[in-house]
């Protein structure tokens, strides 16, 4: 059973990857204090997302989906994912870079980075 | 002529693009160029839309696609009856809370600011006319980002740094949201090698009892519920419309919920099936519990409130639940109600925000119990907001009371009496916060007359909110121009022809 | 920033090929793995690799807010500009086959689609490093 359980891993086991950095991610988003590992968490939350796609696009032995000699019956990865992941990647950045920039602002405002510290202030006033 | 009309799908995107980079360039010379060209540019859209809801009603749906690549190589634009409904209700929108915006801005943003802010208000409308028309899922999902980050950005411009705070909290689950759309894409595109909205409807029924479609399935109505802020998951939403600046607020609670709400239909409906949701995975049943709970947790958390902005926030809560209940009930007559809310929605929050608005600009009062006796110095921004919250409460003959007497008639058909006695008990919980406000602001004591010395807010924001008073009662009136275009927008949503 | 000889030296040695190779990946994008927004990035890392060597004063008149606002509209420009030219062309929107039938020029989609390649990787160079010149203060560092 235990067997079984870990030759499915094993076989999956870029899935599994993706899936673990997720809850990586998703739980620096939800756990942590400081806004600026918030920020790595949602990081890491999306290039799990980009694993995932990236993954699933590639074919056992495939080349890269430029044109060879042998012409159209050679065995392509599938280029489209990466092409969406590529966009992602531009979303991505643009997010962190907004995130970032509101760090930046409520750090100026408030003197601290740390979300319980935070509400303590705002309750302040 | 017909050329023209045949490329507006585009142009309605690329146009403004160029005009927000073109503000930004004017701004840059004179300040107050920017307001201009932002409402020359929503002015076009909102004309263009108007030209291509006409063109989709007598021609039928228009597909145009960019490169002149026919999917699946390409991304296609689609115009049918649903989407270019929605499109003419949120740039109608947007042109009025760009014209409430010429004095209003001035509420929260700060002069060296405005070139930025129009900017960005420019991109928000932007992404929300892609996300309508886009024939992609996976062009939706960029579409739905741009709108985001321009969302995150106007929210966190607001004057109080506590404004920052909200936008960052929005940020971090609208983030989280978005990541559940591109997993659920993901699994889509695994299960079936396309990301055609078409496409997938005519390639997913062969695999509806696969987990990986029940996984896309879920993934994406999660991702969706928190951008549309459905109950559980609306966290986000009280703060950020409360701190946000007055015309960000009325641009979000008007256009940006809309269309994720639209988005979500369109999920739901085109790309899977009415029968995925009954036969093969049915979860309207869920949806149907979760939207009552939220139709009347809503409207109890609005009832607490004291701030007027937070109590229309988690109003908008409660409203959201009457668009879900029509995806519950799933049938023509509750779907064109729930449609139909849309527009109703739209147009009576967007009055409520603007009036709200109004009295911050005039008189910096925010809380409800403060406003006693505003009627005597606010006398048509008051009446403005007594007839959106007769709409919102559900009075006959506005058009609040017809889309909840569609849904209520939809539930009757489908045999769900208990939910129908739901939306009825929402609606008089509406009454009680509505009523609330009208009672302090007409028959409260006029005491504090320092507080309320400013006369009626300027024309420029008058005209906007008396315009979208008089839509909730003339839409009411003449509910069948609205519904003409709704029916067949419903029958191609349940698949018919 | 402390005098870094090293550092500096290196990086004064690099960047130019830095610059050379995101050239090589932008024009490369119509035909092989590259194009405008790797390309538009590694330029990007220049100019970032230049600022942390030698801080804001050091790239003081190679680099500015106004100029990297500029670029990025610009690159919008050419590319929505070449756009709506297909559509003068009465093709679709990007169908670079209008311009080139009507024109009667062969492989004229190469050179369309290099320029599209080249306004993207222009505005994704001029908004990454306005975006690290906005988190830099006055002394050049990356503020803390």
């Amino acid at each position: 059973m235990i067997e079984d359980l870990f030759a499915l891993f094993l076989s999956r086991y870029n899935y599994w990857m993706a899936i673990i950095l997720m809850l990586i991610g998703l739980y620096a988003l939800i756990a942590k204090q400081n806004l600026v590992k918030k920020i790595i968490g949602l990081n890491i939350f999306q290039t799990a997302i980009f694993l995932f796609y990236i993954s699933f696009a590639d074919v056992t032995g495939g080349t890269a989906p430029i044109y060879l000699p042998e012409g159209p019956g050679a065995l392509y990865v599938n280029p489209l994912p990466h092409v969406l992941m590529l966009t992602a990647i531009v979303v991505g950045v643009s997010i962190t870079a907004v995130a970032l920039s509101l760090v930046v602002r409520i750090y100026q405002e408030y003197k601290v980075m740390d979300e319980d510290e935070l509400l303590e202030v705002m309750r302040r006033p | 002529m017909n050329a023209v009309i045949a490329q507006l799908p585009v142009l309605i995107l690329v146009v403004p693009i160029v005009g927000a980079l073109l503000i930004l360039l004017a701004g840059k010379v004179n300040r107050n160029f920017s307001y201009p060209v932002t409402l020359a540019t929503i002015s076009f859209q909102f004309a263009a839309s108007l030209i291509l809801l006409s063109a989709v009603m007598t021609g039928g749906t228009i597909h145009y696609y960019l490169g002149g690549w026919p999917p699946p190589m390409g991304i296609e634009l689609v115009l049918d009856a649903f989407n270019s409904f929605v499109l003419v209700v949120i740039l109608a929108m947007a042109l009025l809370t760009a014209v409430w915006a010429r004095q209003g801005a001035a509420l929260d943003i700060p002069p060296e600011k405005t070139v930025p802010f129009f900017v960005v208000f420019q991109l928000l409308v932007t992404g929300l006319c892609g996300m309508t028309i886009t024939g992609d899922i996976f062009n939706l999902y960029v579409f739905v980002e741009i709108t985001s980050i321009a969302a995150y950005v106007l929210v966190a411009s607001g004057r109080g740094a506590r404004s920052l705070i909200a936008g960052f909290n929005y940020l971090v689950l609208g983030s989280i949201a978005a990541g559940f759309i591109v997993l659920g894409i993901g699994y889509l595109y695994v299960a079936t090698g396309t990301l055609n909205m078409g496409e997938l409807a005519a390639m997913l029924p062969a695999s509806y009892g696969l987990a990986t479609v029940h996984a896309a399935f879920l993934f994406l109505m999660i991702g969706f519920s928190i951008k549309v802020a459905f109950f559980p998951l609306h966290l986000w939403l009280p703060d950020a419309y409360t701190e946000s600046p007055a015309v960000v607020t009325i641009l979000i609670a008007t256009a940006t919920s809309k269309v994720t709400a639209y988005a979500m239909i369109r999920v739901i409906f085109s790309v899977f099936t009415p029968q995925y949701i009954t036969e093969s995975f049915p979860v309207t049943e869920v949806i149907l519990i979760i939207a009552a709970i939220a139709i009347i947790a809503g409207a109890v958390l609005a009832i607490a409130q004291d701030n007027l902005k937070r109590m229309l926030a988690y109003s908008s809560i409660s409203q959201m639940g009457y668009i879900m209940f029509a995806i519950g009930i799933a049938n023509q007559i509750a779907l064109e109600g729930g449609l139909l809310h849309i527009m109703a929605h739209a147009v009576m929050k967007g009055c409520l925000f603007m009036v709200a608005g109004m009295i911050i600009y005039r008189t910096g009062i925010t809380g409800i119990h403060q406003m006693s006796g505003l009627s005597r110095t606010m006398p048509l921004t008051c009446a403005a907001f007594a007839l959106a919250g007769a709409s919102m409460i559900g009075i006959p003959p506005t058009i609040g009371f017809m889309s909840k007497y569609y849904l209520v008639l939809g539930a009757v058909e489908a045999g769900q009496y208990l939910a129908a006695a739901v939306l009825l008990i929402g609606s008089l919980l509406a009454a009680v916060y509505i009523w609330r406000v009208i009672e302090i602001m007409y028959f409260g004591d006029h005491h504090e007359g320092a507080l309320h010395s400013g006369p009626e807010a300027p024309l420029s924001m008058l005209v906007p909110v008396l315009i979208l008073a008089a839509s909730c009662l003339l839409l009411g009136l003449f509910v069948d121009i609205p519904l003409e275009i709704i029916g067949p927008a419903v029958t191609l949503l349940l698949g018919g022809s | 920033m402390r005098e870094n000889v090293v550092i500096r030296t290196v990086s004064r040695l690099s960047i130019p090929f830095i610059q050379l190779f995101s050239l090589y990946v932008i024009v490369h994008g119509a035909s092989g793995a590259g194009g405008g927004f790797q390309g538009g990035v590694v330029f990007a890392a220049s100019f970032i690799l230049m600022l942390i060597a030698f801080g804001l004063s050091g790239i003081r008149g190679r680099i500015s807010e106004k100029g990297t606002m500029v670029l990025a509209a610009t690159g919008v420009f050419i590319y929505a500009g070449i756009g709506l030219l297909c559509i003068l062309f009465s093709g679709n929107y990007l169908a670079y086959a209008a311009i080139e039938s009507a024109l009667g020029i062969p492989h004229l989609h190469g050179l369309l689609i290099d320029l599209v390649e080249a306004g993207i990787g222009i505005t994704v160079m001029a908004v990454m490093t306005s975006i690290i010149l906005d988190f830099a203060d006055k002394e050049g560092n990356i503020r803390d």
